[in-house]
């Protein structure tokens, strides 16, 4: 039976279509349109590596690629921080550890264009939540969206009220802590802060990295809040919000795609830094073993 | 008792009060602004504008509601989000486990291959095939439709899903098809009867994750979407601040009904959110 052997073959074939339709297909399409200077009304017209070279003479782009860099570089240890410290709390056996589980969850579950918006009035100025907390503490209101220099701390604001949504990984990583890994430490005389450092931090090392990877590569392509809130002194626009004007409102494809290309290649190098970084810190379980067994 | 021992209980004691102090507070500041959201949406246009703003509501202006419902064109908005919803659950659940299973249960030369590629594929970001394929759909015509929106997914548009799948069925084990085959069962028999069965609880994860992405998905409605009849809720939504200006109590109104099904999923199927972090297997 020849078709046996290829049988596999009709399984992924709607894939195998996929795969060269809307990606391969495009990549190469998209490799060409960065070299152009196309609005879609007219043929494309051939201008070579001007796009990338107007790019990096752009503020705007400048502006934009900034933005991006200083939140992914602090919203991401931030909220990896924040949702393991959340995941801890959680990880006890008190009475209503499951309300709470479930409270803090919310904002993975209610997110969008609605919490977006939710957010963009909790900063309002004048009739806004925040500043409405702020006044009982006696402090004068603060332009959280108007003021350029107060809209990263209103972007890290927000990722920290979000950070209990991405506990769950965190939650499933501490459980399978063995139990005698700390029982051991306590013979040991370790404290609280070192069973953290040497016990917790180390196995839970899989779980940060998946983490970081994933935030690094959210942080970059940062979309939907930033659309709905913005900011004041272009500090709220984001790379992909420039590229979205570039291409769907001032429908300049080539210079947009260009833009996609610089993204694509900046994802590639921090993901790949993370990965060369990983041997140093992060403990795959066959590995403490042996190092268990060393007395250590 | 000795002291000792004593030290030790309240401790103890502390701890947990700590514990409590620091899970309130962290509750208390998730919670908050959900409140705020529901007070909004049910106070009166002129306390919204008060200074100081108040938390409570002066009673209950269910009119923010209907405002909302009549002036987003609701009913439609939503239709249009469950028609994209489901045709996206429908794709990313039986598309991607016929792939999957491809993947886990057969041998083909290249196989390794084109896994491979699917992993690929998943660390591929979208945005760099986005505009030609923007060029593509408006093309042969598919801009201003749904379908841009929802055929990519019949082609293993989401290969995070099959990713997950196979190395669901890959726990399955062969006995199960092996006497099926015995009995005369042909792949497509055995994958529609033993493998959908036998994967309910994965299946039903990625119908979680999958909703969710689809009904709160922005990016793509916004680049395809331009009628105002065809708009789903998020694009309604994002374009009600535009028309007036600063309606808050309508505007939150309508972002907790926009929330209102997702809500529903979660508190109906919350075990399952657990499940899908077991299921991608990145643990300690």
């Amino acid at each position: 039976m020849r078709f046996k052997k290829y049988e596999g073959y009709l399984f992924i074939s709607p894939w195998i279509i996929g795969f060269f339709v809307f990606t391969i297909a495009p990549l190469v399409f998209a490799f060409y349109v960065g070299l152009t200077e196309w609005d879609t009304f007219n043929k494309p017209k051939f201008v070579g590596l001007d796009n990338y070279a107007a790019l990096f003479k752009d503020e705007d782009f400048i502006k934009a690629l900034w933005v991006t860099v200083k939140f992914a570089a602090i919203s991401v240890p931030l909220g990896i921080a924040t949702s393991m410290l959340i995941a801890i709390l959680v990880n006890t056996k008190v009475k209503g550890v499951y309300f709470f589980r479930t409270a803090l969850y919310l904002p993975a579950v209610v997110s969008g264009v609605s919490i977006s918006l939710l957010w963009k009035w909790i900063l309002d100025k004048d009739f806004g939540l925040i500043n409405l907390l702020l006044s009982k503490l006696g402090i004068p209101p603060i332009g959280w969206l108007t003021d350029p220099a107060f809209v990263m701390p209103s972007y890290l604001m927000i990722v920290i009220w979000g950070a209990g949504g991405g506990m769950l990984t965190y939650l499933a990583g501490l459980q399978d802590i063995p139990k005698h890994l700390y029982e051991a430490a306590e013979i040991d005389g370790a404290n609280g802060f070192r069973k953290f450092r040497h016990i917790t931090l180390p196995m839970l090392s899989p779980v940060i990295f998946y983490n970081l990877i994933m935030g690094i590569v959210g942080a970059m392509r940062k979309f939907g809040d930033a659309y709905i809130i913005g900011g004041a002194g272009n500090e709220g626009r984001f790379y992909m919000i420039y590229l979205y004007e570039n291409a769907f409102k001032y429908f300049k494809m080539g210079y947009a795609t260009a833009m996609a290309w610089i993204l694509f290649v900046i994802i590639l190098i921090l993901t790949l830094l993370a990965f060369k970084s990983s041997s140093a810190w992060v403990y795959y379980e066959s590995e403490v073993k042996p190092r268990a067994r060393k007395g250590r | 008792m000795t002291s000792y021992a004593m030290g030790k209980k309240q401790r103890r004691i502390a701890r947990t009060a700590m514990l409590y102090v620091l899970l309130g507070l962290f509750s208390l500041s998730t919670l908050f602004p959900l409140l705020w959201m529901i007070s909004t949406s049910l106070k009166s246009g002129d306390l919204i504008f008060e200074i100081p703003p108040r938390f409570w509501p002066d009673g209950f202006h269910w009119e923010n509601y209907s405002r909302a419902v009549t002036e987003i064109n609701f009913f439609v908005l939503f239709k249009n989000t469950a028609v994209i919803t489901f045709f996206h659950l429908l794709s990313d659940v039986f598309v991607s486990a016929f792939v999957a299973y491809g993947f886990a249960r057969f041998h083909f030369p290249g196989k390794n291959i084109w896994f491979l590629l699917v992993l690929s594929t998943i660390m591929l970001p979208g945005e760099v095939t986005m505009i030609p394929v923007f060029i593509g759909f408006s093309e042969i015509g598919w801009v201003n439709s749904i379908l841009p929106l929802v055929v990519p997914g019949f082609f293993g548009g989401a290969p995070v899903f099959i990713f997950l799948l196979r190395q669901f069925f890959l726990s399955i084990p062969k006995e199960l098809e092996e006497s099926a085959t015995i009995d005369g069962a042909n792949s497509f028999t055995i994958f529609w009867r033993i493998f959908l069965p036998l994967s309910v609880p994965a299946l039903i994860t990625i119908a979680i994750f999958s909703f969710q992405g689809s009904w709160n998905d922005l990016l793509g409605p916004l680049i395809y979407l331009n009628d105002e009849d065809k708009f789903t809720l998020t694009l309604g939504l994002s374009m009600f601040k535009g028309i007036m200006k600063v309606e808050w109590g309508p505007l939150m109104a309508g972002s907790i009904l926009a929330l209102l099904p997702v809500l529903i999923v979660f508190f109906l199927a919350q075990r399952h959110f657990v499940e899908g972090v077991k299921l991608s297997g990145i643990k300690g």
